[in-house]
């Protein structure tokens, strides 16, 4: 069963910048014990461009799909059996990365 | 031809959980499982009165419920995919290997109360599932509408489905974190069971309450050590021992002081007592006793007491105000108010109850406690008035019969 584990900051009241060290080691831990699919660190919200192209032409827009002081800042895709151990992953998770994070399935 | 219809009632009380949770069990699915247990009930209301009630009624309904979703599950796989058939040959945990104590019910509370879903959710599923109470009672119990609770509970066992919550009772580490919720949702059950809602039913659904307490003598088993555990269990047997004594012949209630001792039942009683002498020897050595110790305490302060004008009031008063501290909700207020009016009179009670309107307007306990209080000041017309509306807002029958009663007194 796969999750989505999405990393969520907040603009107002962002999280430590020095975490990475603990990120890379929580992921080692991770593919050690078969949960890593897959991971990554998003760039900045600004850097997003939103493409709607359900009209007559294609229309671009700078900036993400929506405004908002939370934000996603990260994502992981985890490998495991149930919804137990992913929140006990992503409690460790939150933690680790000092943000939020939500969990949820892939259909 | 009653007595088959007894029989299926009784059945549905008694057998309803294990069924559900057999199915849970076996394959998998809370949706397929209730459905297929609500068919095997409706099969033994055709069958059993022309074919007698059978010899094992939990077994047989199990049987059928078992064959009824193997019926749907292939019908779907004519149409669907192949995983459900997958999944039905798949009982990955036999029965014997679930560690402490292995209950399929307990498991099914613990998917039930699972933290990812929303409290009201735990609850509303919880006496869906292993209560058995129909969304109709459900929804009056919650004062929200059918639909409303409908959705609640297709929402929470889709959630359930599609996050995978695991139908298991949790790690040992994990049962503390978890173990809050689900004392507060077995509370509420015992509560439905010892106030039912619903003006056809009876005032007191014994198989609601038994099930709270069998369900929370198991959960001592697994944390024997854990204080508001044994506060509960003991503040459910309290509260049970008096069920005998609490509605007359004529299905009204009988409050407090009115009721006859005699028929209090000792053994629970002492039980209780029991538990609430080993909360404060832990409470002598310094652990700070949680809300459902403090609520035993209070009961077992009220059981101690032979004759009404033997109670401690002042031992229950300062309970009370160490409840206040700790759970700051308006009803707690209410309840110490009462005590209130046995030591400081009617008067002071009235002035601490009409602070609390605000918040609890809508409740019928708090017009009912108002109507008591303006009756000892003498104060009949809003005596009477208080009264009407605690029996426009009150859902047990017993409890509508007393109030209107007590009304009618007043001239």
């Amino acid at each position: 069963m796969q999750y989505l584990v999405s990393v969520i900051d907040d603009k107002e009241n962002p999280g430590r910048t020095d975490r990475q060290p603990a990120i890379s080691e929580f992921n080692e831990r991770l593919i050690a014990e078969g949960h890593w699919v897959f991971a990554g660190g998003l760039a900045d919200t600004e850097s997003a461009t939103v493409v709607d192209n359900r009209g007559e032409q294609a229309v671009f827009s700078d900036g993400p799909f929506v405004e908002s002081k939370e934000y996603l800042a990260g994502v992981w895709i985890w490998e495991v059996p149930d919804l137990d151990v992913a929140l006990k992953l992503a409690t460790e998770a939150s933690k680790v990365c000092d943000r939020k994070i939500e969990v949820r399935p892939f259909r | 031809m009653t007595d088959a219809r007894e029989a299926v009632t009784r059945a549905h009380h008694e057998e309803w959980a294990r069924v559900v949770a057999a199915l849970t069990r076996r394959f998998g699915d809370l949706d397929i499982a209730e459905e297929a247990a609500a068919e095997a009930f409706a099969t033994a209301v055709e069958r059993w009165p022309a074919d007698r009630v059978p010899p094992n009624p939990g077994a047989w309904l199990t049987t059928t419920a078992t064959r009824k979703a193997i019926d749907r599950i292939r019908r779907e796989n004519k149409r669907d995919d192949k995983q459900k058939e997958a999944r039905m040959v798949h009982d990955d945990e036999p029965p014997g290997t679930l560690g402490v104590i292995d209950d399929d019910r307990l498991r099914l509370i613990f998917t039930c109360c699972h933290p990812a879903l929303a409290v009201e959710a735990r609850v509303a599923l919880t006496l869906r599932m292993v209560g058995g109470l129909t969304v109709r009672e459900i929804a009056r119990a919650f004062l929200v509408a059918e639909t409303a609770m409908e959705r609640r509970i297709t929402r929470a066992k889709a959630k359930i489905k599609a996050a995978r919550i695991p139908y298991r009772v949790p790690a040992a580490e994990d049962l503390p974190a978890r173990v809050s919720g689900v004392l507060a949702v077995l509370f509420l059950v015992f509560n439905e069971g010892y106030l039912a809602t619903g003006s056809g039913a009876d005032p007191v659904r014994d198989d609601l309450t038994a099930e709270a307490i069998r369900l929370t003598r198991l959960i001592r088993a697994l944390l024997p050590d854990d204080g508001e555990v044994a506060g509960l269990l003991a503040l459910m047997l309290l509260i049970e021992a008096r069920r005998p004594a609490r509605v007359s012949a004529g299905g009204e209630l009988v409050p407090l002081h009115e009721q006859d001792r005699g028929a209090w039942d000792a053994a629970l009683i002492a039980q209780g007592h029991r538990l609430v002498r080993e909360r404060l020897a832990a409470a002598a050595a310094g652990v700070a006793p949680g809300r459902y110790q403090i609520l035993a305490a209070i009961n077992a302060v009220h059981t101690s007491a032979r004759d009404i004008r033997d109670t401690d009031w002042s031992q229950i008063l300062a309970l009370y105000d160490q409840l206040v501290r700790l759970d700051p909700s308006p009803i707690i207020a209410l309840n110490r108010a009462v005590a209130v009016a046995e030591l400081d009179g009617p008067e002071v009670a009235l002035a601490a109850a009409d602070r609390l309107e605000p918040r609890l307007a809508g409740y019928h306990a708090f017009h009912a406690t108002r109507a008591d209080l303006l009756r000892r000041l003498g104060r009949g017309q809003e005596s009477r008035a208080a009264y009407d509306k605690a029996i426009e807002l009150a859902g047990n029958t017993a409890e509508f019969a007393y109030l209107t009663r007590r009304r009618d007194q007043l001239r």
